[in-house]
């Protein structure tokens, strides 16, 4: 995978808010690779849009807290509207995901023809969560799998490349993060080829610090089951 | 748990009533009659209750209650949580109207920012609008 030419035809979306501290290397990094980024600043205070925008990325922003459900599928929209990629790539700012991961994900969509594919991070045992992560992640897994009826390994992964196709059919309602299992649910609906795909997921002492903490799954959970 | 049966049903069903509220899409005018009817309901029940506080206790032993006041608390107990639901329910509405007016102007102005920033139409020298840094 040395000298791999840049992905001309994939914009990598990113939900961004308050990530100041990384999101310059996590855009200087993931640019090597895919030369079109769009941000969705969701009203950071801590000038990340500017860091973002200063790194080439295109920087769409919310007017004011709206979630990173929302985030993400303005970001969805903006690729669907302002420009012709045939994928898109979600994908998180805190730097908890490989591009090359993101990379291989679309290159293994072109190959094998799939509308989507989701990064899981228990298809083999590089990634360590920790013990009481892995039991609430697990437990997400499930929840999802019974209200989507599909079958994936890990639900709340931040990685997934979207076709075009199947990105036009994605409406998500869920503002904040219960959207991890309604894009599932939306995507699973559309009949379209999926497949996962092995990524590892980087937990920094920073990642760890920003992610969700345990207690707000409770939220998600109910967020998810009320409509 | 077996006793008085018939006032359990009938707050049980009225907590599942409102949980049903909350997870299913009831929106529309027949949604609206039905609201409104239950309010007319209960105005005149209230009505009732003030002017005849002896019936009031005569339904309440009849579903097993032992005072009206009792089966007045229970009753205002289901409809504040059906309140309490509808009033979720709305706001989840608003909210999502709200983001999709966000979403608009947010998108309008990275589409609008990015034609002057590739193109040379006039404008494309102004700053930014504030939001961020405000």
């Amino acid at each position: 995978m040395t000298l791999s030419p840049p992905l001309e035809d994939a914009w990598l979306v990113i939900p961004l808010y308050n990530e100041a501290p990384v999101i310059g290397e996590v855009l200087a990094t993931a640019m090597t690779r895919f030369p079109h980024v769009v941000c969705v600043d969701d009203a950071s205070t801590d000038g990340s849009a500017e860091i973002a925008e200063r790194a080439g990325a295109v920087v769409v922003h919310h007017p004011f807290n709206l979630g990173q459900g929302a985030a993400l599928q303005t970001g969805i929209r903006y690729v669907l509207e302002a420009t012709d990629a045939s994928y898109l790539v979600t994908f998180d700012a805190d730097g908890q995901h490989r591009v090359e991961d993101a990379a291989e994900m679309v290159e293994r969509a072109r190959r094998e023809d799939l509308a989507m594919v989701f990064g899981s991070r228990f298809l083999d045992d590089r990634t360590d969560p920790g013990f009481l992560r892995r039991i609430v992640l697990k437990v997400a897994v499930w929840i999802t799998n019974q209200q989507t009826g599909m079958r994936l390994s890990d639900a709340h992964n931040g990685l997934r490349v979207i076709r075009r196709d199947a990105a036009e059919a994605l409406d998500l309602k869920q503002d904040r993060m219960a959207h991890a299992t309604e894009i599932v649910l939306q995507l699973g609906r559309t009949g379209l080829p999926w497949a996962e795909h092995p990524v590892h997921v980087l937990y920094t002492d920073y990642s760890r610090a920003k992610g969700q903490s345990l207690i707000n799954s409770v939220n998600i959970l109910i967020d998810s089951m009320l409509k | 748990m077996l006793d008085q049966p018939l006032i359990k049903v009938i707050l049980l069903v009225g907590v599942i009533a409102v949980t049903i509220m909350l997870t299913r899409s009831t929106t529309g005018a027949r949604h609206q009659a039905i609201r409104r009817l239950l309010l007319i309901g209960f105005v005149l029940l209230a009505a009732m209750a003030i002017l005849f506080p002896a019936m009031l206790t005569r339904v309440a032993q009849f579903v097993g209650v032992g005072r009206g006041a009792d089966l007045l608390l229970y009753g205002l107990t289901i409809t504040f949580l059906g309140f309490v639901a509808a009033s979720y329910r709305r706001m989840r509405l608003l909210e999502q109207r709200v983001t999709t007016l966000a979403r608009e102007i947010a998108l309008r102005e990275a589409v609008h920012d990015r034609r002057h920033r590739h193109g040379d139409g006039p404008g494309s020298g102004q700053p930014r609008s504030g939001w961020t840094s405000s």
